[in-house]
């Protein structure tokens, strides 16, 4: 199984090797420049941008003809040499930060990174006063004086009850 | 005595998230302001169905009408068409040029759709999208407005009409070039 295995992938290399050689030196260029482009980037690069005709889905994970072809410009321009980080100023420049699927940590958006902490904060904070109050708090170890009367009228009626 | 105290927590925390959601619900997510206004138009270079080249270069100096558009594009695109071809016609003696984009289409269909509206003015295959994905384009169909000096103006979305056209090509028209 693990020659057959080991076969399998020297033959794999050989085809590449065979296949690379046979290209005309010429087409060479192009063929390596975009081989260079690794479609995880394409993907990672894509998974980050909205696909602008669906709902809550990424250009990468859209099977819409307009997110295919935004997947195949983000290639184009990664194959041309711009950075991950490029291609993506180069989509918010055209579409605007909507184009994001996770807002910049910056400006008012820093809001939307920054507030469920502050508000996670603030549960704590509450929480932690409040239980320490309540801890705090004197246990009435002595029953609550009840005045004659009332303990007079509570009396009569529990007998009152006793009564068939 | 202690729920007078904490009296204000329930308000605080209340009114922002009903804040919130009335912003939330009175806006259109998808009126998405273009960052684009203003701004010099992206250049583009195509080659029309009839054969002829196409490039913003080529078209300096004046107000160009750029109208994204697809014969899949039902039916908004096929409302405004008869509006294009007619300010087509109006305005290509005042130095206004409309130009078709097509997107995303097939050629044998979107020729057809331009045979049944008799569009006369350059019309011109998209077929990767670079030319719709560099002005930011959602969907069809789109309109932009480019100044004689060459910066985007107005963008409109959804189907154009004679007096959304007319309107903002003679503001553009009236600018000094």
């Amino acid at each position: 199984m693990r020659r057959s295995l080991a076969g399998v992938a020297a033959a794999a290399v050989l085809a590449a090797a065979s296949a690379w050689a046979a290209q005309p030196p010429r087409a060479a260029a192009p063929a390596s420049a975009a081989a260079r482009v690794d479609e995880q980037t394409v993907h990672d690069v894509a998974s980050e941008l909205r696909c602008v005709v669906c709902q809550s889905l990424s250009v990468a994970d859209s099977p819409s003809e307009t997110a295919n072809q935004m997947r195949g410009i983000i290639r184009e321009r990664l194959a041309a040499g711009e950075s991950p980080e490029q291609v993506r100023a180069y989509f918010v420049e055209k579409y605007g930060d909507w184009i994001l699927l996770s807002p910049p940590k910056s400006g008012f958006t820093l809001l939307v990174w920054v507030l469920p902490y502050v508000g996670l904060g603030i549960g704590l904070v509450l929480i932690t006063v409040l239980v320490r109050r309540w801890s705090r708090a004197p246990h009435p170890a002595v029953p609550a004086q009840i005045d004659p009367a009332m303990r007079e009228r509570i009396r009569r009626e529990m007998s009152e009850m006793d009564k068939p | 005595m202690r729920a007078s105290r904490l009296g204000w927590a329930i308000p605080a925390a209340v009114v922002p998230v009903l804040m919130l959601l009335a912003y939330g619900f009175k806006t259109d997510p998808h009126e998405i302001p273009s960052p684009l206004l203003g701004r010099p138009a992206t250049a583009f270079s195509l080659t029309t169905f009839a054969g002829a080249p196409v490039s913003l270069e080529g078209l300096r100096g004046k107000v160009v009408m750029l109208n994204f558009w697809a014969s899949w594009c039902v039916p908004a695109c096929y409302d405004e068409a008869p509006a294009l071809e007619r300010t087509w016609r109006e305005y290509k003696d005042k130095g206004v040029v409309v130009v078709g984009v097509d997107i995303q289409d097939k050629e044998e269909a979107a020729r057809k759709f331009l045979a049944e509206f008799g569009h006369s003015f350059p019309n011109a295959p998209d077929p990767a999208g670079r030319v719709a994905v560099s002005y930011g384009v959602y969907g069809v169909p789109e309109t932009f407005f480019i100044d004689r000096k060459g910066r985007v103006r107005f963008k409109k979305v959804g189907p154009l009409s004679d007096e959304f056209a007319r309107q903002h090509l003679d503001a553009l028209l009236k600018e000094p070039s």
